[in-house]
């Protein structure tokens, strides 16, 4: 950095309060505002708390007061802090986060499917359940896994609902000394988690040579308690893997487990890769989670609310949680436990995410059979494009092709001591969103880029240019240029060490 | 100087008679970066060989210390839950996260200084 410009930055540093900075808002919290007896509304003096709640009459408890203008200004500047995919491209892979089309809130945003409440009569909402019905169907055939059940609200709701549809089929069938799943070291972390927390023990695959699984170690792991398998309850595999690779031995995989006595459960989340084109069924799967908010398009992350359906084999269909919508005749109406006996119950309050329903119908109803065909075939080319441009520049682990996301390492900028975090906050330099690092864990150092169908080639290819630049840069600019990345941003490099080791989670007058 | 043995997983061991001090590699510290969390297991817990006994966490990852044999976790180091940094020292003085009872002292699967250093070669 130039000393006139550390100088600025120094000025600047200082000056921080309020006001912005090229249209950069710098903005403090609601409580440091200086602000004092403005109300967005006028309140009625209140009389009789005390007889009414017993507690003291009304005092000061220190809330901001602040007028509607300032409330909103406050919001709307610290919203502009964030960054989202209506931003710019966000390569996160194993997270798809692809385009919203605004089709989808037109139609949610009908006042037939906006304006009514999971409390009302079932005969006048027959639209709202038709379209729950249709969605199930459409699950299904994508899958080949027709038992569908629209409630878990989140990708890990849908694990924790699939697994336990799994330890419900064993307990309705008397199998409860079957304690042991079997999972990848590629997994994502919310699947050991989930099956501890179903009360089963994790038992680990290791990825092969070529960041697959193989015949071999799944033997050695589905044997190792037994000879038989007979302490198998079942297997948590992501495909394609967090490698971004589809496992080519699964179905040979998927047949041993079954011949043990165990399910295979399918983490859903890189369904993106496959939808349209595969159907999970046929490579040996009961039952699987599907990510609304990653395959289909409803909003991700704090936007969300995400919503998680499972489908799964007509076996298990007997064990998934309730309701579920069936139609009777002309009508359409919630399946409970009293009508499926064997479920494993309600997982929460009434029917799910309803409005992500609607956003994913019309995602899959716009784009069709064929579009979603297209959707994976895109997603598929995009990833494959980036890893064999950035292939000279950025260690490929695994041999392509690859599914719907490629994966990189730092080996090559190691030696010039650029690390994959170095190459992540360069990426916020250039006004990227950094992709998923150092995850899968079965390398070190690992960059996972999903670019989805969304991106247009001109931006992929900015992006590749970008990354190239990096490398370059990582070669002639050297460590400490890296180590003081980002610079641009409203905020400079973060200790997150120091953050993590001594979080300040309450605020305090200073 | 103690002899220290190592494994695949980047396990450090210090064999003190039957009493196995555990701790974990440069190679893990440096592949790990700074520790934000390290999560003991009870005093008292049997483990198998294979099974974690820690976890030790940076802010790019969690990652289980695995147990190099079979035995009881008979001590655990509390010091290092307050001072991460210890995790740098020695593992037969500070740097140990457990201590365990085992019922063998030895392993095919456990290296030496110099079999670990080769191991570490041909994985890179």
């Amino acid at each position: 950095m130039s000393a006139e410009l550390k100088q600025f930055e120094e000025g600047f540093q200082q000056e921080m309060r309020e006001g912005n900075r090229g249209l950069h808002y710098e903005e403090s919290l609601l409580w440091e505002k200086e602000y004092s007896e403005r109300s967005g509304v006028d309140l009625p003096q209140s009389s009789g708390i005390a007889v009414r709640t017993g507690l003291p009459e009304r005092g000061d408890i220190g809330l901001p007061q602040v007028s509607e203008p300032q409330a909103l200004r406050h919001f709307v500047r610290m919203s502009t802090w964030n960054y989202s995919i209506d931003h710019g491209f966000f390569p996160l892979g194993s997270c798809t986060m692809k385009h919203n089309p605004r089709l989808n809130e037109k139609a949610a945003r009908f006042a037939g499917f906006s304006h009514i409440h999971p409390m009302q009569p079932v005969s006048t909402v027959q639209g709202a359940l038709e379209l729950m019905y249709e969605l199930q169907n459409w699950l299904g055939t994508l899958t080949g896994l027709p038992g569908v059940c629209l409630t878990p609200s989140a990708g890990a709701h849908g694990e924790l609902a699939g697994l336990m549809t799994i330890r419900r089929a064993h307990e309705v069938q008397g199998n409860t000394a079957r304690k042991v799943v079997l999972i990848p070291d590629s997994a994502h972390g919310t699947n050991p988690a989930t099956a501890v927390m179903c009360g089963f023990t994790v038992r680990n695959i290791p990825t092969g040579p070529d960041g697959r699984l193989t015949v071999e170690a799944f033997k050695e792991a589905l044997y190792k308690g037994d000879e038989n398998g007979a302490d198998i309850a079942g297997m948590m595999v992501t495909n394609p893997n967090t490698c971004g690779l589809f496992e080519r031995h699964i179905v040979e995989i998927a047949d041993l487990l079954h011949k043990a006595g165990g399910y295979f459960y399918c983490d859903g989340a890189n369904f993106n890769a496959l939808v349209g084109r595969v159907r999970p069924a046929d490579f040996g799967v009961d039952v699987m989670h599907i990510n609304l908010h990653k395959t289909f398009s409803t909003p991700h992350g704090g936007g969300g609310p995400g919503s998680g359906p499972i489908c799964c084999t007509e076996e298990l269909a007997a064990y998934m949680p309730v309701p579920t919508v069936v139609k009777k005749g002309d009508d359409y109406i919630f399946e409970t436990k009293e009508d499926r006996e064997t479920s494993l119950g309600t997982l929460k309050a009434f029917q799910g995410q309803f409005g992500m329903f609607v956003r994913a119908l019309s995602y899959i109803m716009s784009h069709g059979a064929d579009g979603l065909a297209q959707v994976s075939g895109d997603a598929v080319l995009s990833a494959n494009y980036i890893m064999a441009k950035l292939s000279e520049d950025y260690h490929v682990p695994f041999e392509g092709p690859c599914m719907h996301e490629c994966l990189l390492t730092d080996k090559k900028q190691k030696s010039f001591n650029v690390t994959t975090l170095d190459i992540a906050k360069a990426l916020i330099e250039y006004g990227y969103h950094p992709m998923t690092v150092y995850f899968p864990l079965v390398l070190s150092g690992t960059m996972l880029i999903e670019p989805t169908e969304t991106e247009s080639k001109d931006a992929v290819d900015r992006f590749i240019e970008t990354m190239r630049q990096i490398a370059q840069d990582a070669q002639n600019k050297g460590e400490a240029y890296f180590h003081a990345l980002p610079q641009s941003s409203p905020r400079k490099r973060l200790d997150e060490v120091k953050a993590a080791r001594n979080p300040v989670l309450k605020w305090k007058a200073s | 100087m103690a002899e220290l043995k190592y494994t695949k997983d980047h396990e450090c061991v210090y064999l003190d008679g039957d009493t196995a001090w555990i701790g974990i590699s440069k190679y893990a510290q440096e592949a790990l970066g700074d520790l934000v969390f390290v999560e003991l297991s009870e005093v008292g817990k049997i483990v198998d060989k294979g099974d974690d006994v820690a976890v030790v966490e940076s802010v790019k990852t969690a990652a289980e210390v695995y147990a190099p044999l079979a035995g009881e976790v008979v001590e655990i180091n509390e010091a290092m839950a307050d001072d991460f940094d210890l995790i740098a020292k020695p593992v037969n003085e500070q740097g140990w996260i457990v201590k365990l009872k085992v019922s063998e002292t030895s392993s095919d699967d456990l290296m030496d200084e110099a079999a670990y250093a080769q191991y570490l070669k041909e994985i890179d």
